[in-house]
């Protein structure tokens, strides 16, 4: 509780005992007014005094004057214990109001403390600690242990453990070296780290992140959008009703003039929207700050109402459900073991700058005895021929086997297959493939389990390796051999074929696909640590590339909207029944200043729920 | 030109609508947005007609809710 709320809780305290003992003390007429006037004015003058300055400024709509009016209307048909206990839980509820919102708006600021305070630059041979945002690329950092990195930067010397869990929601860290790329707002938990700087503040992925968190306020959803509209007709709606009910049944009507006064003064205590503009924001709000926390990105509110509508899901394949990194998936000699055909094709392909070669070389793993290889011949496109040993040795594709007149056979397995052949003989081959990724098949059955109808794969590799990954993967549908406007098609198809009310998500690495991510109703985008273009591009963006993530962000869409609703029916229901129990004198302030206040309190609490990602469903 | 301001004692969501609404009738508002929670208007405004447009925005605020101060 800050200051201001802290001096609210002691009037409430004393007006409340002011109140009591007034309640208490059995006096009459005058005196009895005066009594109540006392807590009245200690916990009012404020709304009284903002409802005359409002008022002054031609705000007659305003929450204070309504609330002044509904109490001295009260005050003077002689409900006194009435006019006070408004006041006094009305101010109650503003207090609890205040501190809801304060503590919401803290654990998401909390969220996303990543902005680091300082950085410590090499200047003339010695370190100067400046503000991050006056650092150049270029420029060389120290970041010791248990510092925010600053700014993004290449590892020049030292390795260390990063921490990306603020940016990612990975807890385990991630292990950096010389030449590696870090990532400003991670933390430095190990070693001490030499980084040169290559992007200026504004351009770092810290910035990036702080800025389209703070935009996605700004893009409201529909809901919010509806409330905004609807507390705008419905304030002046009721006290328009209130002065009707004041003036109109007294002429025709049973009953004198203070009852129906009385009645009308209920109308004004309900009359604002309160509840429903600040909870429906939150819950978004909530919604938004909680996916962030799990390292995923939303926009808007817009596309979080969107994400609950989720119908159809498609993937882009490589770098998206695959890991985008080639890796030696299976090794067939004809006779010799594996690890010797293995370590034939690494030493063959130790010169090599190919990734396939690379990709050889890191699932043999040893060091390599260089030495042993002699009179290297490159065969672009097609392999290689090398003396190992005083051997030769041919290592490459089916085209090279043709040409050096080797009998080869293919494999059953899908991927890029390597043979190798020592002097003329064949010894077998390697099949490399790009690597299905962990949490792939996870994340399409979280899907499905999460009521999204169709899974779809895109992709412009051969149809064998797209039908491959969608059948291990369980995907519905696979469309291969596309291009990238083909793709967009493809997607424009899927639209069509959506019901009105779903959405299409599109899931991509956001390098390629910024047409489609556009396209679609929903454009998530993997990777945004290090790729621009995904944060530009999409709507939603996974932090650490985790296809599974997607199922969580429509999770937390999911219970944000069911919050928004349960509100606007509760709040709404509760306002409209106290309103229509008020107008046939069944329902008094009390019930009313409980339809507004107590209400508000209830729905800024549920609000509040949207803050923690929803549990695994079980 | 896109600038965003923050606010202190924003006290009400309601009056942030207001303001919101208020701000984007404005002559030359492209798009507007106050938001209660992080307590920060984003005005999206014509760059010749910047400075006079949020003195006017920040008029409006002042006259919705005195206590909150704009901080241009």
């Amino acid at each position: 509780m800050d200051s201001r709320q802290k001096k609210m809780l002691w009037r409430i305290l004393a007006a409340g005992v002011l109140f009591l003992i007034a309640l208490l003390i059995p006096a009459q007429g005058l005196p009895r007014l005066l009594l109540f006037l006392i807590p009245y004015g200690v916990i009012g003058w404020d709304v009284l005094w903002r409802a005359v300055r409002n008022l002054t400024r031609g705000q007659i709509f305003d929450e204070h004057f309504l609330m002044s009016l509904a109490t001295v209307g009260a005050l003077a048909i002689g409900e006194y214990p009435e006019a006070v206990f408004v006041l006094l839980f009305y101010q109650v509820g503003e207090l609890f109001q205040s501190c809801a919102v304060g503590r919401s708006r803290r654990s998401i600021a909390a969220l996303m403390d990543i902005r680091p305070d300082v950085a410590r630059v090499e200047r003339n041979g010695a370190l100067e600690e400046v503000d991050p945002e006056e650092v150049s690329s270029g420029d060389i950092l120290v970041i010791k242990p248990g510092e925010r990195v600053p700014l993004d930067g290449v590892i020049l010397e030292g390795s260390s453990a990063l921490d990306t869990a603020a940016l990612t929601g990975e807890s385990l860290p991630r292990s950096v070296s010389p030449g590696a790329d870090v990532i400003s707002g991670c933390i430095n938990l190990t070693g001490l780290l030499r980084v040169q700087v290559t992007k200026p503040f504004e351009e770092s992925t810290v910035a990036r992140i702080l800025e389209l968190v703070e935009n996605a306020s700004g893009r409201k959803a529909r809901a919010e959008a509806f409330i905004t509209k609807f507390a705008r007709y419905y304030t002046p709606a009721v006290v328009v009703a209130a002065v009707l009910l004041a003036l109109i049944p007294p002429l025709f009507f049973q009953g004198g003039w203070g009852d129906w006064l009385g009645r009308a003064c209920s109308f004004l205590v309900i009359s604002c929207p309160c509840a429903l503009v600040i909870s429906v924001p939150l819950a978004f709000f909530g919604g938004i700050g909680g996916a962030s926390r799990a390292g995923i990105l939303i926009k808007g509110g817009n596309y979080l109402e969107a994400l609950a509508n989720t119908e159809t899901v498609v993937f882009d394949k490589t770098g998206t459900l695959t890991r985008g990194v080639f890796n030696v998936t299976a090794i067939h000699p004809e006779q010799e073991r594996e690890a010797d055909l293995l370590e034939l094709a690494a030493l063959a392909e130790s010169w090599s700058d190919h990734p396939i070669a690379h990709s050889i070389r890191e699932a043999y793993g040893a060091e390599l005895d260089t030495s042993r290889v002699t009179g290297v011949e490159e065969r672009s496109g097609r392999g290689v021929q090398v003396q190992v040993d005083g051997r030769t040795v041919c290592v490459g594709n089916d085209t090279l086997m043709e040409e050096i007149g080797i009998a080869w056979h293919p494999c059953h397995q899908v991927g890029t297959t390597v043979h190798v052949a020592v002097d003329g003989v064949y010894m077998g081959h390697l099949v490399i493939s790009d690597q299905v990724k962990e949490d792939a098949a996870d994340a399409i059955q979280a899907l499905r389990a999460c009521g999204v109808r169709k899974t779809v794969m895109l992709t412009g590799d051969a149809q064998a390796v797209g039908e491959d990954v969608a059948r291990r993967l369980g995907l519905d549908e696979v469309h291969a051999q596309l291009l990238p406007a083909d793709k967009v098609d493809r997607v424009e198809d899927l639209l069509r074929q959506t019901s009105p009310r779903g959405a299409l998500a599109f899931v991509g690495d956001g390098i390629n696909d910024a047409p489609v991510l556009s396209r679609a109703d929903i454009g998530i985008a993997m990777g945004a640590l290090g790729s621009d273009a995904a944060i530009e591009a999409a709507d939603v963006v996974l932090m650490d590339d985790k296809p599974s993530k997607i199922a969580l962000a429509i999770r937390i869409a999911r219970k944000t909207r069911s919050i928004v609703r349960q509100n606007i029916v509760f709040a709404l229901g509760v306002k409209f029944l106290v309103l229509g129990l008020g107008a046939f004198g069944l329902a008094n302030m009390w019930e009313a200043v409980f339809a507004d206040v107590g209400v508000s309190v209830i729905a800024i609490l549920n609000s509040m729920r949207a803050l923690h990602s929803p549990s695994e469903p079980s | 030109m896109k600038k965003r301001f923050s606010f202190t004692n924003l006290d009400c969501a309601n009056c942030a609508a207001k303001m919101e609404a208020a701000i984007a009738k404005l002559d030359g508002v492209h798009s507007v947005s106050v938001s209660f929670f992080s307590q920060k208007m984003t005005l999206d405004a014509d760059d010749e007609r910047f400075d006079a447009i949020l003195q006017e925005a920040a008029k409006i605020c002042k006259k919705i809710e005195p206590d909150c101060v704009l901080h241009i």
